[in-house]
């Protein structure tokens, strides 16, 4: 098996405040293989944006970081700030959430490109590095690029910001790409364009891609493989078919029961799950989920399940790409749907499930 | 770009002109400067002659016409021909006493000024970088220090205790407290030149401390906003250097709302010049201005007010401008 | 079967929490409609955060002594400021604790007396130039229009010039009878109210934009109630921060102005010109100048503190993470 580009092990990040520690990421696995996407979903305080940020060695000196991450083989966790600079931006680029403040007001558009560039390629001249900045700026599709290249962020639209940022990334040919929930911030429309530019980012320059965001219809479009987070914990993973069609953990059946399907044949009504997230600070012992769990026995509350592969025996070794989920009664969500584990919440709610045409 | 400057500008002269009428407003009704010269001219003479005294000098004073006259021959005078006005007490027309002064007071509001950014911006750069270091505590208690000092108790224990013992350490005096220059200095430039230097330390010194210590406790919190920022954070995911992070993206953004300060500020700084020139004994323009107001010299006053709301004006404009070029996105407006 | 379980986890709010099921068609009682989003702290939990930063309550309990000793001190010192002790020039010792000047005055008593008298200007002015302030600063950022267009020049003409000379022009006038103190803090008062209308101009037009006005304009609320509800409860955050400085800012306005003696005079006494008069003598007879400055400079730190320590308790928002 060829060795993973990047590899997670044993990721633990907390943060002392004054309520107590917050125990954001506790216990992230997940590898990724040259050239493909790995998508990360999760609800906010999940743990998803953490756990990259931690990757790239961004979280403030304040985090307490725990864990193994290594690329191509080499520990970067708590490496020195040399060789984090050395890969941040060159090997590992960072596309980060929020257009609108992710660049710098006062400096122009082809500047901050161009400063991507210069900083990773000592020798080239100022004018080749701006050049190549136009020529960025033309690939993720920015019109009139040799004229905008001098403009200033406030005079771009969101999604247009959201480009630049990605033709910052892609400016070094990296390896891995992390998108940091890069269309949560935008319009839908302008999210299939920031979509289709990020695909093309990772065609140009043959990164893999880590794609954090809390939409599974971003995930399903974009993925190959997928790792479900809820409370700082993965308790899923699996390629995007296994994931979509079959769940084994009742977290992942109520996400995609709350997605409206076009590709049901028979219309569902929508299923959310009630409650919200634990608090992060004295999490208690058991399965996070539990409490807003249908399934949820006894047990779930003493023990936290692991993640284990679904379809082996516990006890075996562990294979990486195998579809694993973190869930006691894993084995009895065998083609379960979303609608018979949790109930439909809505004022006409006395109709049963799926039987009304809504429309046709 | 040219368009805002312009734009600033022709905002800028309703502002003095109205404040010109607020300044001769409330100068003209805070009561009639020449009571106390009514009362020794009455006790001196006889009142035949004490009326024509008096009469001749309400007259010199326009005191005899009615407001809105005086306003405007005030006005014209000042705007066409440079007269601020008949004065009472001063030797000179109030334009050539003011511009004297001016340089004095000028000299060392500039030198205060610089002193005290450079102070700021170092002192809350490493307090914010370093945050809940002993250095941030340090600088932070030194800040609320001098915030809390009153001006004239600093001037009083760097004049009456500093000057000294420096001087006496030293064999030889190196901090002057009075004046601006040694009277009867003879020697070349660079005599006069130190000289002046040494007159102006102390002064500037305490300017500087009370400015600095609001300005560094607003550089603090702009360059913690700006160190916890999305593009300060995408800048470090870029790779680049510790170094070029801190100065090109964090400082560079951070200094833009000092100016905003600075320029508020300015009007307090001219209130600290007025206590120090008082304090160290300096002919500048803030002792003009408290003995016009004691001598009830209302053209004095009115005079200090306009020139102090002119500059005050002109500096914010200075500041707005530098705004802009700091910052584009404001450019556009 | 489902069931609704443990509301939003955080910090409890004083809010109804949203109801995850719509309401029933009939006959259930009418719920409060309007909630603001926007999480507003309860004072318990200002109180604690306020109480965690040790400098602001050591400054806070210095600051209560300071003022009783001002106020209540001057019936209970056997000393007035005015009796004439017949110890001149004395250095300070158990009878004067903080010696005596030219005249044979006790020092202390007079540092009390100005105290006092200079902590009464700068709350007068504290609490006036934050009313209006607050009012005209709502209105102008509420409003806007041609009322904010007038209110914010009339701010600007009166940021433009130096708060002492103005004061000292017109405190000249009045400063010397009996009464003088209180129009010298009226004068502060005219003067001070405009940083504060502008602050809360700023928070007041912030404020207006957020959704949840938005949303209670859509639900039928009139102007008064919105501002009143909604966005007053807002910005008493900043008001009382604002005001506590302001006093520490008028204290060392008003001694300044005492300072070049435009201020409170004799025979009345304020620490500023306690400090004036100490000024020339000050490396021969060191007490008469340090205990008032001192003074001066107490008052102001712990203020200054104080602040500190509610501008933190109030705002949230800033984590300060234990090391």
């Amino acid at each position: 098996m060829a060795e993973p580009l990047l590899k997670v092990t044993g990721l633990n990040v907390s943060f002392p405040t004054d309520d107590g520690v917050v125990q954001a990421v506790r216990g992230v696995d997940y590898t990724l293989a040259a050239g493909e996407v790995l998508g990360v979903v999760g609800e906010s305080g999940s743990g998803k944006s953490v756990t990259s940020l931690a990757v790239m060695g961004l979280l403030p000196k304040t985090a307490q970081v725990t864990g193994s991450v290594t690329f191509r083989g080499q520990e970067i966790l708590g490496a020195d700030e040399k060789v984090l600079q050395h890969i941040r931006g060159h090997k590992i680029a960072m596309v980060f959430q929020d257009p609108m403040t992710s660049l710098n007001p006062v400096y122009s558009v082809g500047w901050q490109i161009a400063e991507a560039v210069r900083a990773h390629d000592k020798g080239i001249s100022k004018q080749d590095a701006m050049s190549r900045a136009v020529d960025l700026l033309t690939l993720v599709g920015i019109p009139n690029p040799s004229v905008r290249v001098a403009e200033y962020p406030h005079e771009f639209s969101g999604g247009m910001r959201q480009r630049v940022v990605i033709a910052i990334a892609m400016a070094n040919q990296p390896d891995v790409i992390i998108a940091d929930e890069p269309t949560t911030a935008l319009d839908v429309t302008v999210q299939a364009q920031v979509l289709e530019t990020l695909t093309l980012a990772q065609e140009e320059t043959g990164a893999a891609m880590v794609l954090i965001t809390h939409d599974l219809g971003v995930i399903a479009g974009q993925a190959d493989r997928v790792l479900v987070m809820y409370a700082g914990k993965p308790i899923e993973i699996g390629t995007v078919d296994e994931i979509f069609y079959r769940p084994r953990m009742p977290y992942t059946l109520g996400l995609l029961g709350s997605l409206p399907r076009l590709d049901v044949v028979k219309q569902e009504r929508l299923t959310p799950i009630l409650g919200a997230p634990p608090s992060l600070i004295n999490i208690p012992h058991g399965c996070p989920f539990s409490p807003r769990c249908p399934m949820s026995q006894p047990i779930c509350d003493e023990r936290e399940p692991a993640l284990l592969p679904v379809d082996a025996p516990s006890g075996t070794s562990e294979l990486p790409a195998a579809h694993a989920a973190a869930c006691h009664f894993s084995a009895q969500l065998v083609g379960m749907a979303p609608s018979d584990l949790f109930a439909t919440v809505s004022a006409d709610a006395g109709l049963p499930a799926g039987e009304e045409a809504v429309a046709e | 770009m040219l368009a805002y400057i312009v734009r600033r500008l022709l905002i800028a002269i309703p502002v003095i002109f109205v404040s010109t009428i607020l300044v001769f407003g409330m100068v003209s009704l805070s009561g009639d400067p020449l009571s106390d010269f009514k009362f020794t001219i009455k006790q001196r003479n006889s009142p035949a002659i004490a009326a024509q005294v008096i009469a001749a000098e309400e007259h010199r004073l326009r005191l005899d016409q009615p407001l809105p006259e005086r306003y405007v021959n005030w006005i014209s005078g000042v705007v066409l021909h440079g007269d601020f006005g008949p004065a009472r007490h001063l030797n000179g027309s109030i334009a050539s006493n003011l511009g004297e002064r001016m340089l004095s007071t000028l000299q060392m509001l500039v030198l205060a000024m610089v002193l005290a950014l450079f102070l700021a911006v170092f002192v809350g750069v490493i307090s914010a970088v370093k945050q809940y270091s002993a250095m941030d505590y340090a600088f932070t208690f030194a800040g609320f220090l001098f915030l809390s000092m009153p001006v004239f108790w600093l001037a009083v224990l760097l004049k009456e205790f500093l000057a000294i013992r420096v001087n006496n350490a030293l064999g030889r005096t190196v901090l002057f407290t009075i004046g601006e220059e040694t009277p009867g200095l003879t020697g070349g430039f660079w005599t006069q030149f130190t000289d002046q230097l040494g007159h102006l330390i102390l002064p500037t010194m305490v300017l500087a401390m009370t400015s600095y210590a609001a300005w560094s406790r607003f550089q603090r919190s702009s360059m913690l906003d700006v160190l916890n920022s999305d593009y300060v954070r995408l800048a470090r995911a870029k790779g680049l250097s510790n170094r070029r992070v801190m100065v090109r993206h964090g400082l560079r953004t951070a200094l833009i709302p000092l100016t905003t300060v600075v320029a508020i500020d300015f009007a307090g700084l001219l209130s600290g010049v007025i206590i120090t020139e008082t304090v160290f004994s300096r002919e500048g323009m803030g002792r003009l201005l408290l003995q016009g107001i004691a001598g009830k010299d209302v053209y004095v006053v009115m005079a200090w007010l306009l020139v102090a709301s002119v500059l005050v004006i002109v500096f914010n404009l200075i500041a707005d401008i530098l705004y802009a070029l700091l910052d584009p996105r404001i450019r556009l407006d | 079967m489902t069931e609704p379980t443990t509301g939003p986890t955080g910090e409890p709010t004083s809010e109804p929490t949203r109801e995850l099921t719509p309401q029933p068609l009939s006959g259930a009682p009418r719920v409060e409609r309007e909630f603001t989003v926007q999480t507003r702290s309860q004072w318990s939990m200002v109180l604690r955060r306020f109480l965690q930063h040790k400098a602001a309550v050591l400054s806070l309990a210095l600051l209560v002594l300071i003022a009783i000793a001002a106020f209540a001190g001057a019936s209970l010192w056997h000393y007035s400021y005015r009796d004439l002790t017949g110890d001149y020039s004395k250095p300070p010792s158990w009878k004067h604790p903080f010696g005596t000047d030219a005249s044979g005055h006790d020092s202390f008593a007079q540092v009390l007396r100005g105290a006092q008298r200079s902590l009464e200007i700068a709350l007068f002015v504290a609490i006036a130039a934050t009313f209006i302030g607050t009012i005209a600063g709502a209105v102008a950022g509420f409003y806007g229009g041609w009322r904010d267009n007038l209110l914010m020049r009339l701010v600007d003409l009166v940021l433009t010039l130096p708060a002492i000379a103005i004061a000292a022009v017109l405190g000249h006038e009045f400063g010397g009878r009996a009464s003088g103190w209180f129009y010298i803090a009226l004068v502060f008062s005219a003067l001070l109210w405009a940083p504060m209308a502008r602050v809360i101009r700023g928070v007041t037009l912030s404020l207006r934009e957020k959704e949840f006005v938005e949303a209670a304009r859509a639900l039928g609320a009139s102007d008064s109630r919105i501002i009143f509800r909604h966005i007053l409860p807002n910005t008493v955050g900043p008001i009382i921060v604002n005001l506590t400085i302001y006093v520490a800012v008028a204290i060392l306005a008003e001694t300044a102005l005492s300072f070049v003696g435009f201020g409170v005079r004799a025979p009345d006494v304020s620490l500023g010109n306690l400090v004036s008069n100490a000024a020339t003598a000050a490396s021969t007879r060191p007490w008469l100048f340090y205990f008032p400055g001192l003074v001066i400079i107490m008052i102001a730190l712990t203020i200054n503190f104080i602040g500190d320590g509610l501008r933190d308790a109030l705002d949230p928002t800033q984590n300060r993470v234990r090391s």
